[in-house]
């Protein structure tokens, strides 16, 4: 952490607004992360992003790791002695480094949600079996995926459910679509 | 009965098995499934990560459109489906409604996490009486996963940290379900795909305490949960190079099985880690 800190208390007020995610109600007791099971993977762990988001240290908490590896479990904010919404407001933070153009220190989490959604708009039903690959092409790893050969796992997968009778081979199209379209569009 | 269906986008394709389970079950108790027309993506993870707006107008437009059907319920058996549903509601009811687009007919039908659903003490009661072949001697632990209870503020659940439907489905059903501390511990369905190597951890972790705690197979409701901790567990223990041996089944096919449903042994052939040879083993199959 920075050995002085000028506190920005603009950047929670707006993200309250949002909200409500009753962050300043924190103290610190680490209920969070102690029963969190990605924070393994986390550079910032949950009471750490909440109290870097009160002291508005943005760019700590929009550049770390722990916003996307977050799993959206919702434990924190179910154990929060105090109703802070931990998890509610990861995914503000996720939004927000998008909508601002901060590079996601996860690109392949964040460009997955993005292709998912991608998928979405065009149909108003996910089609799964075109997920995956429209995401390594998104995501630029599909040259790598062949090259490695971790495409045959995925191939082998895909096959076996396939003669299960699991993979659907069309999307469907529903009617209201284009309204679907306007949601995503809109917002 | 006549009741209101959502059944999601998985369910028309990689948990098609569950489907499949879910509409013979119900047939077989006069449940009739009356699925909500031209229903839309829930939006899933990906809406609540990085499109507010979108993650409660994508399921408020569902529930808009079952607001026009006259049943008093409306069965979701994808958890994650039912919880976005039920944050939609949620969020347009008792929130201010400010931006978003979808504005809620006054009367929603009850919107029931489907395994909850079954677990009621009347649906509890017409499962033992419709008992052919008890599932006696099979031990098995129920894993319930995130998103059915939590966050309780918005599913409504009163046992979030220790839910009892699938264990009470499990008994009556005749089987011996096993008190275990995972239940709801999150198996990491969100990362699987971007963060494999993640995703294996979780989920080692919990096969690992099914396995220790004596458990044979573990019960889920949940179709991520039920994929996560299926077909991966092969790789998960080459990697790990631990046992796991686990099957992974619907409460759905269970009820079949015991209920002799015809179309159960088939509905139970469709997992990678293949729960046959230990049901012949208990000679329920
Ligand atoms: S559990 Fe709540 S009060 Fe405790 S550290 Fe986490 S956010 Fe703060
Ligand atoms: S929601 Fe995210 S931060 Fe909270 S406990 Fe789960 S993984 Fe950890």
């Amino acid at each position: 952490m920075q050995p002085s800190l000028s506190p920005d208390f603009s950047f929670l007020q707006k993200a309250e607004a949002a909200g409500p995610f009753n962050a300043a109600e924190c103290f610190q007791c680490r209920k969070c992360t102690n029963g969190c099971p990605a924070s393994f993977e986390m550079d910032l762990f949950p009471d750490q992003v909440i109290r870097l988001a009160i002291l508005g240290q943005k760019e700590e908490v929009l550049r770390s790791r722990t916003i996307w590896i977050c799993a959206s479990c919702e434990t924190c904010s179910t154990r929060c002695p105090n109703g802070v919404r931990i998890a509610e407001l990861m995914d503000y933070f996720k939004e927000m480094s998008i909508r601002t153009g901060v590079s996601p220190a996860q690109p392949h989490v964040a460009s997955l949600h993005q292709t998912f959604l991608g998928n979405v708009r065009l149909t108003g039903r996910v089609f799964e079996g075109g997920l995956l690959p429209a995401w390594w092409l998104k995501s630029g790893q599909l040259g790598s995926k062949i090259r490695s050969g971790g495409i045959r796992n995925e191939m082998k997968m895909a096959l076996k459910l396939f003669r299960k009778g699991r993979l659907a081979t069309t999307p469907k199209t529903i009617k209201g679509k284009a309204e679907v379209g306007a949601i995503l569009r809109s917002s | 009965m006549k009741v209101t269906y959502y059944p999601g986008c998985s369910l028309e394709g990689t948990a098609r098995d569950y489907a499949d389970s879910i509409e013979g079950v119900c047939e077989s108790f006069g449940i009739e499934l009356q699925e909500i027309p031209d229903w839309n993506c829930c939006g899933s993870t990906a809406a609540h990560s990085i499109n507010h707006t979108a993650s409660i107008d994508l399921p408020g437009r569902n529930l808009k459109l079952a607001g026009q059907l006259n049943n008093a319920d409306l069965l979701v058996p994808c958890p994650l489906c039912f919880n976005r549903l039920k944050a939609a509601a949620h969020e347009l009811q008792e929130g201010n409604g400010h931006g978003f687009q979808t504005k809620l007919p006054p009367d929603l039908p009850k919107i029931w996490d489907l395994a909850n659903f079954f677990a009621t003490g009347e649906m509890l009661q017409k499962l033992s009486s419709g008992l052919k072949k008890p599932l006696e001697g099979l031990k098995l632990v129920s894993y319930y996963g995130c998103m059915s209870s939590r966050p309780p503020k918005v599913t409504g659940a009163d046992d979030f940290e220790n839910p009892q439907s699938l264990d009470k489905i499990v008994k009556a059903l005749g089987g011996q379900p096993i008190d275990w501390p995972y239940k709801t511990d999150c198996c990491g369905a969100s990362l699987m795909i971007s963060r494999t190597d993640m995703g294996f951890k979780m989920v080692g972790k919990i096969l690992e305490m099914a396995r220790r705690v004596g458990a044979q197979g573990v019960v889920v409701s949940c179709q991520m949960c039920q994929s996560n901790l299926d077909m991966y567990q092969e790789r998960i223990e080459a990697e790990t190079g631990k046992f796991f041996g686990l099957p992974i089944m619907y409460f759905t096919e269970l009820i079949g099985l015991a209920c002799g449903l015809p179309g159960a042994p088939n509905w139970l052939s469709r997992h990678f880690v293949d729960p046959i040879p230990l049901l012949r083993k208990n000679r329920l199959i």
